[in-house]
């Protein structure tokens, strides 16, 4: 056996980081099953709130735009349905996007005081929203007995889509969380961008509703190819790989996920320093 | 086993201090923004931009110290020396500016005890949070469970959350866990300076244990009694740079020497710290002195110390002062009291700002560090002034009994000669003088 050798030098690439990522994987898990286990502590209705929300989200969304904007869903899917199954990854997203952004600030006593690879502080911000999807998987499952709909094999596509709003939502993430270290301006940032972004996904109406000289601009959020192809996995509606918009919207995922890490990489050795 | 398990060279860290945002030290988009305008302007006028406050600190330079493998070193300096700064970085939670370490083993560092602990979980799931935090895996923490709850004397409260704790439980839980990590080189910053005397009591024992197991342990406390209790070597740092380094008593005899060295030899009283609540503070400074009336705070054996203490009546004359002087050893013992009401000498009451002397000769003391507790006030009244370890003190070795030989440690710190004799009865046998 190797003996262990460690050398601590200024601006020294750690080769090591990804070995302690791996060595740390079980604080993964932990701090996942910490804030999962805080999450709905001191709530009355504790994880009832995972579906509570969206449930009712989805009722305003189909009042909104069903009866009084006259929109209709894809290939007449029952239109709560159709907002719900836009409504699952958006929260996903949304959740993880905002969990991750504020999560080194919140665990400030963690990072300067031990050390561990930081990128797990906000990897593990995908527990709560994860157990959330899986709370409300059940009543999505009970919605789409109702309505009569039978998902054929793309159903089996499902998760790749959740993984890919998880991907997009952490590159945003760990960008805006190193950030949020400096600059506390990123608070308030996120809200803006979680509630603009409710507007230009395709949640409460079709893809097929934005005129086709702005599709490749929509397509520039990655939320619309994982809306509609979830939607498509799971309804069996929508046309998601039509045109070229969908590999845009995967290509913006991959940069943000790419140079969200690559970011978070280059500014972690400070963050004991300014947090 | 020649190569060292922790050797540290050249090491340096540089912090940046801006004095226009003392506040908070985070910097909001805005600053950056208004920055940059100013800056532009800058171009404008060139020394204004050059006279930013921004302040380059070094709270580490050039420091190098190695750490064989079992050592047990205690890191030794007073507040802002570098101490932390230095963990943090060994810790790597902070990287080096300049130099380099060369780390040989495993490193857990423990600078705070319970970082990480969440008030909502019960301690039973903080265990296991808190040993994954602290780079355990959970095997591990499953193996040693039982261990650290028995430690750690709550298996009652194992499964009611922490927040209901007192914070003695909470504490005692926390350094539990720390307590059964088995690095190769373990790091800690001031722990023991949490839960009841009966508690510290055990988790010096823990740590003594940790310590004689082999492990390689660096240590970080203001307490030099369980300093040199628990360690064999220290390294004094003072203003991030090391002053000392060698066998732990060497060090904390010179960290005693440095509290005091810098205020060159007379130091000023008036706001010090050890003076007791309401006391009158009429003693303004005190000034150590050798024979030849030369300021020091270093004497040898045998010599002659000279205290000199300047009192300052406030306005109120004092009448029949009397003056004590208390020599402590570096654990805060009292060894000696030298006081005017022994003697009798009657001094003059005190109207103005006066100046009074004592020398003590044929300093019996052993080679080491000390402090002077000093006490001044009238002879009727409970008015006074107490300071306790107003001034601090070395001894340095000489030759007190002619012998070349001086007392090693353990045999006090108080020198006395004795007057030896001999008488042989040749008549008698051992038992009959017994009788």
């Amino acid at each position: 056996m190797t003996r262990y050798q460690l050398i601590l030098e200024p601006g020294r690439a750690d080769r090591q980081y990804w070995r302690d990522l791996w060595t740390f994987r079980e604080l993964l898990y932990q701090l996942a099953r910490r804030d999962v286990a805080v999450h709905y502590k001191q709530t009355v209705i504790g994880a009832a709130w995972a579906v509570v929300r969206p449930l009712v989200t989805v009722v305003i969304l189909t009042m909104v735009f069903s009866r009084v904007a006259g929109l209709t869903a894809d290939g007449d899917v029952w239109y709560p349905l159709f907002v719900l199954t836009g409504m699952l990854p958006w929260q996903f997203f949304a959740a993880i996007l905002g969990e991750a952004s504020n999560s080194l600030v919140a665990n400030a006593n963690l990072v300067s005081k031990i050390y561990f690879p930081r990128l797990l502080v906000p990897l593990s911000t995908v527990g709560v929203p994860l157990v959330d999807v899986v709370v409300l998987s059940p009543f999505l499952i009970g919605m789409m007995a109702y309505a009569g709909v039978m998902p054929s094999w793309p159903v089996i596509l499902a998760p790749l889509f959740l993984l890919l709003a998880a991907a997009s939502a952490l590159g945003m993430g760990l960008g805006l969380c190193a950030l949020n270290v400096k600059y506390r301006d990123v608070r308030y940032v996120i809200p803006f961008i979680l509630q603009f972004g409710v507007y230009v996904s395709p949640i409460g109406y079709s893809t097929t509703k934005v005129p086709a000289e702005y599709q490749l601009l929509y397509h520039l959020n990655p939320m619309v190819f994982v809306i509609d192809g979830l939607r498509w996995s799971l309804l069996g509606v929508g046309q998601p790989f039509a045109g070229g918009g969908w590999l845009l919207s995967l290509f913006v995922s991959l940069i943000l996920g790419i140079t969200g890490v690559w970011f978070f990489r280059r500014t972690e050795r400070t963050f004991a320093d300014v947090i | 086993m020649s190569e060292p398990i922790i050797r540290v060279e050249n090491l340096g860290k540089k912090y940046q201090i801006r004095h226009q945002e003392a506040g908070p030290r985070y910097r909001a988009l805005r600053d950056v923004l208004a920055d940059g305008v100013k800056s532009g302007f800058g171009l404008f006028n060139r020394h204004r931009k050059s006279s930013t406050t921004r302040e380059e600190f070094w709270a580490l330079q050039d420091v190098n110290f190695e750490v064989n493998e079992g050592e047990v070193v205690g890191i030794i300096g007073r507040n802002g020396a570098g101490k932390s700064t230095l963990l943090k970085i060994l810790s790597r939670i902070t990287e080096p500016t300049t130099g380099r370490i060369t780390l040989n083993g495993r490193v857990a560092s423990l600078l705070e005890v319970g970082t990480g602990f969440h008030p909502e979980l019960t301690g039973r799931e903080n265990i296991y949070l808190n040993g994954a935090i602290l780079g355990m895996s959970q095997s591990e923490i499953a193996r040693k469970f039982d261990e650290i709850v028995d430690f750690s004397g709550v298996e009652k409260f194992l499964d009611t959350p922490v927040k209901r704790y007192s914070s003695g439980m909470y504490v005692r839980l926390a350094f539990a866990v720390a307590a059964h990590l088995e690095p190769e080189i373990l790091v800690i910053d001031e722990v023991l300076a949490v839960g009841d005397a009966e508690f510290q009591k055990k988790c010096l024992g823990k740590m003594g244990e940790v310590a004689r197991g082999g492990r390689t342990v660096l240590f970080v406390s203001h307490n030099m009694a369980v300093m040199q209790n628990l360690c064999a070597s220290g390294v004094l740092l003072g203003d991030g740079q090391v002053i000392q380094s060698g066998p732990i008593h060497d060090v904390v005899s010179g960290y005693l020497l440095s509290l005091n060295a810098k205020n060159d030899c007379e130091v000023d009283l008036s706001s010090h710290k050890g003076r007791i609540s309401n006391a009158l503070p009429i003693i303004r400074s005190v000034r150590l002195y050798s024979d030849d009336d030369i300021g020091t705070v270093i004497f040898s054996s045998g010599a002659t110390m000279g205290i000199e203490i300047h009192i300052d009546p406030l306005d109120i004359p004092l009448h029949a002062p009397e003056i004590g002087v208390g020599v402590n050893d570096q654990y805060g013992n009292r060894l000696f009291t030298v006081g005017t009401y022994f003697s009798e000498c009657g001094l003059a009451d005190i109207t103005c700002l006066t100046t009074i002397r004592c020398e003590i000769q044929d300093l019996p003391l052993a080679p080491g560090g000390y402090t002077l507790t000093l006490a001044a006030g009238p002879q009727t009244e409970p008015t006074r002034d107490w300071l306790h370890h107003a001034v601090a003190f070395s001894v340095t070795e000489a030759d007190y009994f002619g012998s070349g030989k001086l007392p090693r440690p353990g045999q006090g710190s108080l020198l006395v000669r004795g007057q030896w004799s001999m008488k042989l009865n040749p008549l008698t046998t051992v038992s009959e003088s017994i009788r």
